[in-house]
């Protein structure tokens, strides 16, 4: 059997607060109608169900908006990355936008394993002074451990928070409302959450909005962001 | 409009948040104030079922082609997003604007199910609307509640709550009620809706059940159904397209996944098979194919339009149509590379519907559905649904021979001269399926038998004839459970405390409307949902109305009696009806519409020239 030449393109996008509450897997339909519809030979693999070759590089939480989210396409035909930049563009749902699109190269490893940490902005609508708020932030980075429990699908979890918070700052103020901002881990070994690090500051009911507002890809073992600033 | 912040502080606490938000592709949003008719299209069941039916994507569409037209969504919120809206206050909204349903000039809802009446009452409080059509009549603001749908054959038990039901095919009358309801707004006096409703009656296909007058006898049954006065019609046709119109080809694609997540285009309308059970059979008449090239350039147009992967080829028989292979081999050409999936619905029991199946398989053989719907060979030329043993057992072959490991076969508990050995012969029909199977593919073979009771519908041959006793409905389940010990068969049963309620609403007369608020006000929800559906609450409201389901569901009735449909027509002459009820007690066949006219009504009534209206007559390829 002749081995199958690919194509493989890196597509950051923006996911808005119009579409914060569709799902990691129902996004994942949207673009694969979506690259239908841009009409882009989507790769698929073999077999008796083929599925197509799609890789998201992190599974965005249910509420939570994405300024620059990453997925890797691998396609069929060649095209140009302005090209596949412009089909997609008329084709996306509103709400979604492409930030940029690029050819890689085929060997380079598999998205999702190349993440390593995300970056959160929350705002955050708290009556309280930003000393106060900078006071709380301090805290949580002196403290040595972290204990949460989790509760999901009737299942307790228990696990530190601390190690995976790896940065966490004041960034400012939008209207009303403290955006606070925080790198967290998010590999193999543990994902933080930013709601959970919200509640540890005793912010839990007072968040706005959260937004991912960047992945951080390890490339040559040095972890660098999915879209520079 | 509900504001997004609002939505923010309820939304990420129910369960499927997407089923509330839009934005999906292909949502038209159109501008509130340049438009002189706003609809909202509502399906009284949650958004993945109601996103599912054709009807209203059918509806959003033409309505929205209109320029002085705007249409939008709204489904039945879960009882979790329920709680959470009335707690906070918030009413009922349409999907693309996100306004109030209340702001809109009508509602029209699509009614599938007699389940999901209760649903229907909950939206209309949940939108802040009087449930009774009377409350609202005197409130010019207030919208226009109008139904359609399979239903409203039989719309007696929801005329409390509607202002109007559009009987048929929905595509012409729909436009026609909107222009005359333009003319009546415009400048009219604050008692526009009395005349609009009047001057609606006489649109065909239209029922203003305020205009007629329900009379009964001292033993319950009806006396008569009579307009209020000369000038509204006694008895309300059906609307048919004489052609089918162009199909929709740029519908809403959800976000989250539908119980049909995929693209529809309807091939046939109507069925010629003559199944003495079928509603659809009887209320869809006549029969109209599409012509090959429409489909295919509709299913073009679909997946340009939407991205699916998948389309459905609708009808109610797929292998009837007249240019099934042909068009399925054209569509495996065109989109062979480009790995679309085809479904065909409704196969018939055939080896040409495995062939067909074949032929549209591109993956995994899962399972194939076929549905002999009786057991015996007798059963089976009572119900008229002309298949044999021999035909199953060749279509079993085959399918296994075409590598397919599961068969699903649906059957029928309960159907009128039904014995205890007809009930058995299902047993049996199933084992040789199994045998062939095993042979063929080993014990890696699968047989999934469904079997529902049988509830005599409206408008059908057997619509005299009462629901079967529970007793030995239950007495015959149990007889073929215990036939059907094997690993290799999985049985499923429908819920005897959801057919009778079935069968009670779909046979009932407008006294119903008191029982079905009662219900809805003791909590009565999601019906047609297992975990939702509490038979305990509507016993307690028939008992507080006075009423006796069994009065409706399970009592044969005669054919002098005023069936509380009867001033329904369908186009189908009930002495045809009556004529196939006695060919079926004398276990008599009919001819498929295709092979000889048993003149049900039909062709005379809408003075057809060809009927049933096929693209290739029989014995051509």
């Amino acid at each position: 059997m002749l081995t199958q030449v690919l194509w493989r393109f890196r597509i950051v996008f923006s996911k808005g607060a119009e579409l914060k509450y569709i799902s990691h897997l129902d996004l994942v339909r949207a673009w694969q109608r979506t690259l239908r519809r841009a009409d882009v030979a989507l790769a698929h693999s073999q077999g008796f169900s083929p599925h197509p070759k799609m890789f998201f590089a992190s599974a965005l939480p249910v509420g939570v908006t994405g300024r620059s989210e990453m997925l890797d396409v691998l396609l069929e035909r060649s095209i140009q990355a302005y090209e596949l930049a412009a089909r997609l563009k008329t084709q996306l749902p509103c709400g979604m936008r492409v930030v940029s699109v690029a050819e890689i190269a085929l060997a380079a490893p598999v998205l999702p394993a190349q993440v390593v940490a995300a970056e959160y902005e929350a705002e955050v609508a708290a009556a309280t002074s930003s000393e106060d708020v900078q006071s709380r932030l301090d805290q949580l980075l002196v403290a040595v451990c972290l204990p949460r429990r989790l509760q999901r699908d009737g299942k307790i979890r228990d696990y530190d928070l601390r190690p995976l918070v790896q940065r966490l700052w004041l960034a400012g103020r939008r209207g009303d409302a403290y955006v606070i901002a925080m790198r967290l881990q998010a590999d193999a070994h543990g994902t933080g959450r930013p709601d959970e690090v919200l509640s540890a500051l005793g912010f839990a009911g007072q968040v706005r909005a959260i937004e991912r507002t960047r992945l951080l890809l390890l490339t040559n073992g040095v972890a660098a962001p999915s879209h520079p600033r | 409009m509900i504001a997004n912040d609002v939505l923010d502080t309820i939304l990420p606490a129910v369960s499927k948040p997407g089923r509330y938000t839009g934005r999906e592709w292909n949502q038209r949003i159109k501008d509130w104030s340049k438009v002189a008719l706003r609809v909202a299209l509502a399906y009284p069941d949650v958004y993945e079922v109601g996103m599912s039916n054709l009807g209203l994507a059918i509806l959003y569409d033409i309505l929205n082609r209109e320029p002085d037209v705007l249409a939008e969504r709204a489904y039945a919120p879960w009882p979790d997003m329920e709680q959470a809206m009335r707690q906070a206050g918030l009413p009922l909204f349409a999907l693309e604007s996100h306004r109030p349903l209340a702001d809109f000039d009508w509602i029209g809802f699509s009614l599938q199910y007699e389940l999901n009446y209760s649903n229907v009452l909950n939206m209309l409080d949940l939108a802040g609307l009087p449930l009774l059509a009377s409350e609202r009549i005197a409130q010019p603001s207030t919208p226009l509640v109008i139904g359609g749908g399979t239903c409203t054959y039989n719309p007696e038990p929801l005329t409390d709550f509607f202002d109007l039901f559009v009987i048929g095919e929905g595509e012409q009358v729909t436009l026609e009620l909107a222009r005359l309801y333009v003319q009546s707004r415009s400048g009219a006096a604050a008692a526009w809706k009395p005349n609009f409703l009047r001057q609606a009656a006489t649109i065909e296909g239209v029922y203003v059940p305020s205009l007629y007058v329900a009379e009964y006898n001292p033993d319950g049954s009806m006396a008569a159904i009579r307009p209020v006065d000369c000038s509204v019609p006694p008895s309300i046709r059906k609307r048919i397209v004489p052609v089918l119109p162009s199909p929709p080809t740029r519908p809403v694609v959800p976000f989250i996944r539908a119980v049909h997540d995929r693209g529809m285009v309807e091939i046939m309308r109507g069925c010629s098979r003559g199944c003495r059970f079928c509603h659809a059979g009887m209320v869809y008449r006549p029969v109209r194919e599409r012509p090959m090239t429409e489909v295919l350039r509709a299913v073009d147009e679909l997946l340009v339009q939407t991205g699916y992967e998948e389309i459905s080829l609708v009808s109610l028989s797929s292998s009837d149509y007249s240019a099934i292979q042909p068009l399925v081999q054209a569509l495996s050409q065109r989109y062979g590379e480009q790995r679309l999936a085809i479904s065909l619905p409704s196969l018939r029991t055939d080896s040409f519907s495995v062939e067909l199946a074949e032929t549209i398989q591109r993956t995994r053989k899962t399972g194939l559905t076929f549905a002999p719907e009786a057991g015996s060979e007798r059963l089976r030329r009572v119900i008229n649904k002309g298949i044999t043993a021999d035909d199953l057992v060749r279509t079993a072959e085959a399918a296994c021979a075409s590598g397919w490991l599961r068969i699903k076969l649906y059957f029928m508990l309960g159907l009128p001269t039904e014995s205890i050995e007809d009930v058995l012969a299902i047993a049996e029909l199933v084992r040789t399926v199994r045998s062939i199977g095993r042979r063929e593919r080993g014990r890696r073979f699968q047989v999934g038998v469904s079997v529902n009771t049988f509830v005599p519908k409206p408008h059908t041959p057997f619509q005299w004839l009462p629901l079967a006793d529970a007793e030995q409905i239950r007495a015959r389940q149990a007889a073929l459970r215990s036939a059907l010990r094997d690993r290799s068969v999985q049985l499923s049963w429908s819920d005897e405390a959801v057919t009778w309620l079935e069968a009670a609403l779909s046979r009932g007369d407008r006294r119903l409307g008191g029982t079905i608020l009662k219900a809805w006000q003791l909590g009565a929800r999601f019906d047609a949902w297992a975990e939702q559906y509490k038979p305990e609450l509507w016993q307690q409201a028939f008992g507080e109305t006075g009423l006796d389901p069994a009065f409706y569901a399970s009592r044969q009735r005669s054919f002098c009696e005023v069936l509380p449909w009867s001033h329904i027509h369908t186009g189908v002459d009930v002495h045809f009806l009556w004529d196939e009820y006695q060919r079926a007690l004398r276990g008599e066949t009919s001819p498929d519409c295709r092979q000889g006219c048993m003149d049900c009504g039909v062709r005379s009534e809408w003075h057809l020239e060809c009927c049933p209206q096929v693209l290739l007559q029989s014995g051509q390829p």
